[in-house]
């Protein structure tokens, strides 16, 4: 190697634009799979739902879709304030970025708190937990059982990406004030908030799809 | 038979030969290209072996008439084999109209079999010669697998549904039947024998086995005991009479046929599919009837007439 | 070959760059992690294939000879779990892939190495829990977890197995995803997407089939643990669910795991084809796009392992008609590795024994299974030994050939050290024998009416059994002779130099074994792949 090399650059690449390019890649190839284990939950949810659509559809109506919808609100701000988080860091401005991922954090975290403390929770005093205390009375209990199993496992899975990604996005703070992004190296943050992103999409498909099933009354 | 040794089992249905046809052709294409391909092989090998250590070949690229050929000729012959196949997959496939209806149930790890006239196997199917019969089947636990070799037929038995199976028994004899698919621990020890008998034999071990009542009194006598009669006999309830393969308007406006697994479901699930103009009254009777009860009511039922509509089909 | 820039055997190389325990366990050197992936699926392997010998010797008999059945249903539910996805799937991506990609396209390793060593350790996690499933009691559901049986009915440690498979899954998604992008972003100058080895082609193909298929299974194998837990009715009818959306679910995945076994080997044997009878691939194109075709059309047959299940007709018209379609591009392979032989200087040293070995078997599996692909002779041959036998001439007699063969040609860059050829020639010959006797009886078994995974079997099916279970000791002997003169060749073996079989390729143009960083300097490929005209043309 004549030239110097970046202290950024690994050393199986031979520049950082190779590096940046395969790390995108990688990361886009990692949400391809992320999509086909989301598909096969929205395949098996979507057969269910065509086959027991009445419990389906008086399952969905025992969400509250308002929660929902201030849920939905709150990421899809999230996913504005990360997005300008990225801006801030390939322009190299280190405030203007930790200010968004603190604000990214926040409205992630929010986000899990009503799913879990407020939905779930009221779901479970509801008696709507299956193989806990699953107690549902009425014509479709068997469907709506289901419906609750999807709902909880998909929410679930979901609020665990969530935790995941504001984990990263915890470190990535954490080297932002340690002065590790500049406009040279801001990859991690890029590959981050195309993780941010997705996870914020699958939600925008799940939301319609458990809560928004039918009318409401 | 080969020289004493089986290479295909008993021909013993009238699907059978037709199969075992296709099978002659797909081995004798199989042997053939297996056969250019070892012998071009083993010719290029030794014809072109090394003969100096540093000798080095003329480089071919490669050839496309060669490639075409050799894409062409593999593709119409799938093709000839797909519609081959596929025609008599089909064919096999409808059962005949006037076939004699024999209900399975399979459970880990027997099978038990109920001629309409009430006689009941277990591991054991008679059957009369050159008669079409129909496998209505279902399983009361895991998934099971009716497979007749000799017959040349086969076809899961799955929990919550109704599978059929038919055959033409053309020789008279007695041959195995294997549960095909893995069910536990004794999955192995879940077989049975198929007797085919001549006609006036099978009414004569017919006539000779103890009989619960056929199967049609057997629902009857259920039809009373839960009470079905209050409504269903009364008007409060669909009436079953030539209920059976008929088209039945349903609440929201669509129409079903009422075939097997209609009314399975709605006896088990009576508000999945409410008759129209009716009151979705009806308790579900799930846990509360066996699989062989339920079927004892279908029969019934469809001892009430049916409709001109051939019933189960695909 | 070109011997100007290569330094002697007795250099620092990637084996003694380093010494101890640690300098193993913490590398992310991607020769190194080959390693050890090599010393685990060896493992995995010994472990299936003891449990295959059980099984055969137990079917001597019709009465069985050795098991009591729930003994043997542990067996062969074993043999497949581990077989399918702690050997079979990892075998030649995880050893020779890891080992070769960088290699080949010349790079220093793969793109993101810790990514690769993380992937042995999942792999290895996985594998234990599987192991104590075996220990804790057994798994008797078969490899392939069908509902509900799975789910409500069986007692063994289903949980623990199917988390087993369920880590191990991530293993394979995070070598895919490695080596997709290596392949993409790290080739050398001048090696475009069409000079690349067909190895890298076939490789390509196999990480796209673990990218987008694996997810499936976990998440199905999620749905199966969930189930099991809590009796929620997401699979079993007694409970609400449907046993058939699991099979949906299961073969999505696993009937493109039979790809991703497969075309590696596919990939191994083009190599091998072409560098023992010093020929240019014959038809490049063709051999490349049959490997992505194989992998497009994986993804749509999975309903023809449900033809006798219930479902309609007409899904199983189309599924039939599009396994028919699997045959062409396995027909242009085939063809095309005849043809390389022609009119080319061929030498029978042992890897090309294998390929050829290889190509025959394959050849019998692949037109077996247009019977199973064909509706009507599927519903006659479903769940039989017919089935049995034409997978395993898929697996055994193609992926295994493959895999040893291609052990065979790169043994000596591994290591550095040569083996007896004239033994290595002998197990491939023992291995021939052993395996067709083996698993030729089980078609005729499957047509007679045989199902498989039966513990206790009518006496008429006997004499064939017994010629299945004679084949079966052959073949294991076979196996065993290969492992003793490898680790025999470690210590004793002569040098082998940097290219003994004088074969091109960018992996070649480095001492054996080579350095950590694989290149001194970028190379440039100037030549097309397998440009065995050129005699002593090489690469800068």
């Amino acid at each position: 190697m004549s030239e110097v090399r970046s202290a950024a650059l690994a050393e199986q690449f031979e520049d950082l634009d190779q590096q940046h390019e395969a790390s995108s890649l990688g990361m886009w190839v990692f949400l391809a799979t992320e999509i086909m284990f989301f598909g096969g939950l929205f395949a098996g949810y979507s057969v269910y739902r065509g086959l027991y659509f009445p419990g389906f559809d008086a399952g969905s109506a025992l969400l509250n879709v308002k929660v929902g919808a201030l849920n939905t609100a709150l990421l899809l701000c999230s996913s504005l304030t990360m997005a300008l988080g990225v801006r801030a860091a390939t322009l190299g401005k280190r405030r203007e970025l930790a200010t968004f991922l603190v604000l990214t954090i926040l409205l992630g975290l929010t986000f899990v708190g009503i799913k879990l403390g407020v939905e779930w929770h009221h779901d479970y005093l509801e008696h709507l937990a299956p193989g806990i205390n699953f107690a549902y009375e009425g014509p479709n209990a068997r469907a709506v059982e289901l419906f609750f199993v999807f709902y909880f496992f998909m929410t679930g899975v979901h609020a665990l990406h969530m935790v995941v990604g504001v984990s990263i996005l915890a470190v990535l703070l954490w080297m932002t004030f340690r002065g590790r992004f500049g406009p040279e190296r801001y990859n991690p943050v890029e590959m981050a908030g195309l993780y941010w992103h997705f996870v914020d999409i699958i939600w925008i498909f799940l939301y319609p799809l458990l809560y928004l099933i039918g009318a409401h009354h | 038979m080969w020289f004493g040794f089986p290479l295909r089992p008993e021909q013993a249905s009238t699907i059978a030969q037709g199969i075992d046809h296709l099978y002659y052709f797909l081995t004798a294409m199989d042997l053939f290209f297996t056969g250019i391909i070892f012998l071009t092989i083993f010719y290029f090998a030794i014809r072109y072996r090394r003969r100096k250590k540093d000798e080095t070949p003329a480089q071919i690229e490669g050839s496309l008439p060669l490639e075409v050929a050799w894409t062409a000729i593999p593709l119409v012959l799938v093709v000839v084999t797909f519609v081959w196949s596929s025609s008599l997959f089909i064919r096999n496939a409808r059962p005949p109209t006037a076939a004699t209806e024999v209900f399975v149930i399979g459970k880990q790890w027997m099978w038990q079999l109920q001629h309409p006239e009430g006689v009941r196997e277990i591991d054991e199917l008679h059957v009369p010669l050159g008669r079409p019969i129909k496998l209505t089947m279902t399983s009361e636990d895991v998934i099971h697998d009716f497979f007749i070799p000799a017959f040349r037929v086969k076809k899961d038995v799955v929990p919550g549904q109704y599978s059929t199976l038919w055959f033409q028994a053309t020789k008279p004899g007695s041959y195995h039947f294997f549960c095909g698919q893995y069910c536990g621990v004794s999955h192995a020890l879940m077989r049975g024998e198929v007797i085919v008998m001549q006609p006036q034999d099978y009414e004569r071990w017919l006539s000779g086995s103890k009989k619960a009542g056929t199967m049609a009194d057997a629902g009857a006598r259920l039809y009373e005991q839960y009470a079905c009669i209050t409504c269903h006999g009364t008007g409060k309830g669909p009436p079953f009479v030539n209920l059976y393969g008929s088209q039945v308007k349903l609440q929201d406006g669509s129409t079903v046929v009422a075939d097997d697994a209609y009314l399975r479901e709605s006896i088990l699930v009576p508000s999945a599919k409410i008759v129209a103009g009716y009151e979705p009254i009806m308790p579900t009777f799930k846990g509360q009837l066996s699989e062989e009860q339920i079927l004892q009511i279908l029969a019934y039922i469809k001892s009430l007439g049916a409709a001109e509509r051939k019933a189960g089909q695909e | 070959m070109s011997t100007t820039a290569v330094a002697p055997t007795t250099g620092v190389n990637y084996l003694n760059a380093q010494y101890g325990i640690r300098s193993w366990l913490l590398t992310t050197d991607h020769k190194r992690i080959a390693l050890l992936y090599l010393g685990s699926v060896t493992f995995f392997f010994l472990i299936g294939g003891a449990a295959a010998v059980l099984m055969r010797l137990h079917l001597i008999e019709p009465q069985g000879a050795l098991l009591e059945p729930a003994t043997y249903n542990k067996m062969f539910s074993m043999h497949g779990i581990i077989m399918v996805f702690f050997f079979l799937i990892p075998s030649i991506p995880a050893v020779m892939g890891n080992f070769l990609v960088p290699m080949m396209v010349g790079a220093r390793d793969l793109a993101f190495p810790r990514l690769n060593l993380l992937s042995w350790y999942v792999y290895i996690v996985g594998g234990l829990f599987t192991l104590y499933a075996v220990v804790a009691g057994g798994v008797d559901t078969g490899w392939t977890f069908y509902t509900p049986l799975s789910t409500t009915y069986a007692n063994g440690n289903v949980m623990a197995a199917a988390l087993g498979v369920f880590i191990t899954g991530f293993s394979s998604i995070l070598t895919g995803l490695n080596f997709v992008v290596t392949i993409h972003k790290m080739r050398a100058p001048g090696l475009t997407w069409f000079r690349l080895p067909l190895f890298l082609w076939a490789i390509y193909a196999t990480s796209i089939i673990m990218i987008l298929g694996t997810p499936v299974l976990a998440i199905t194998l999620l749905l199966v643990a969930l189930e099991r837990t809590f009796h929620v009715g997401i699979f079993d009818p007694a409970l609400g669910g449907d046993p058939i959306l699991f099979q949906h679910l299961f073969w999505f995945y696993s009937h493109p795991a039979v790809y991703i076994m497969i075309l590696p080997s596919m990939g191994v044997v083009s190599e091998l084809v072409t560098c023992f009878s010093r020929k240019r691939i014959f038809g490049y194109s063709f051999v490349a796009f049959s490997s992505v075709a194989i992998a497009v059309i994986s993804f749509l047959v999975w309903g023809h392992h449900m033809f006798v299940s219930g479902q309609s007709v007409y899904a199983g018209l189309v599924f039939s008609a599009l396994s028919f379609a699997v045959a062409i591009p396995s027909a242009i392979k085939v063809f095309n590795w005849t043809a390389t032989l022609y009119k080319g200087s061929v030498s029978y040293q042992a890897p090309m024994l294998y390929a050829l070995g290889f190509i025959g078997l394959f050849t019998m599996g692949g037109l077996t299974g247009l019977f199973l692909a064909s509706l009507a002779t599927d519903i006659h041959l479903h769940d039989t030994y017919f089935v049995i036998a034409h997978f395993h001439y898929i697996m055994v007699g193609g992926a295994l050939m493959g895999y040893l063969g291609g052990l065979h040609f790169w043994w000596p860059k591994m290591t550095g050290r040569l083996y007896p050829d004239g033994w290595a020639r002998f197990s491939a010959l023992v291995i021939f024998i052993g395996f067709n006797l083996t698993f030729f009886p089980q078609y005729i078994l499957g047509y007679l009416g045989m199902p498989r995974r039966y513990a206790v079997y009518p006496e008429e099916f006997q004499v064939l059994n017994v010629m299945s279970s004679a084949g079966a000791s052959i073949l294991a002997v076979g196996y065993l002779i290969p492992l003793v003169y490898f680790i025999w060749s470690i210590r004793y073996g002569p040098p082998a130099g940097p290219n003994p079989w004088g074969a091109k390729g960018l992996e070649w143009e480095t001492p054996s074994p080579p350095p950590t960083e694989n290149f001194e300097e970028v190379p440039v490929v100037e030549e097309e792949a397998y440009a065995y005209g050129e005699k002593e043309a090489h690469v800068v």
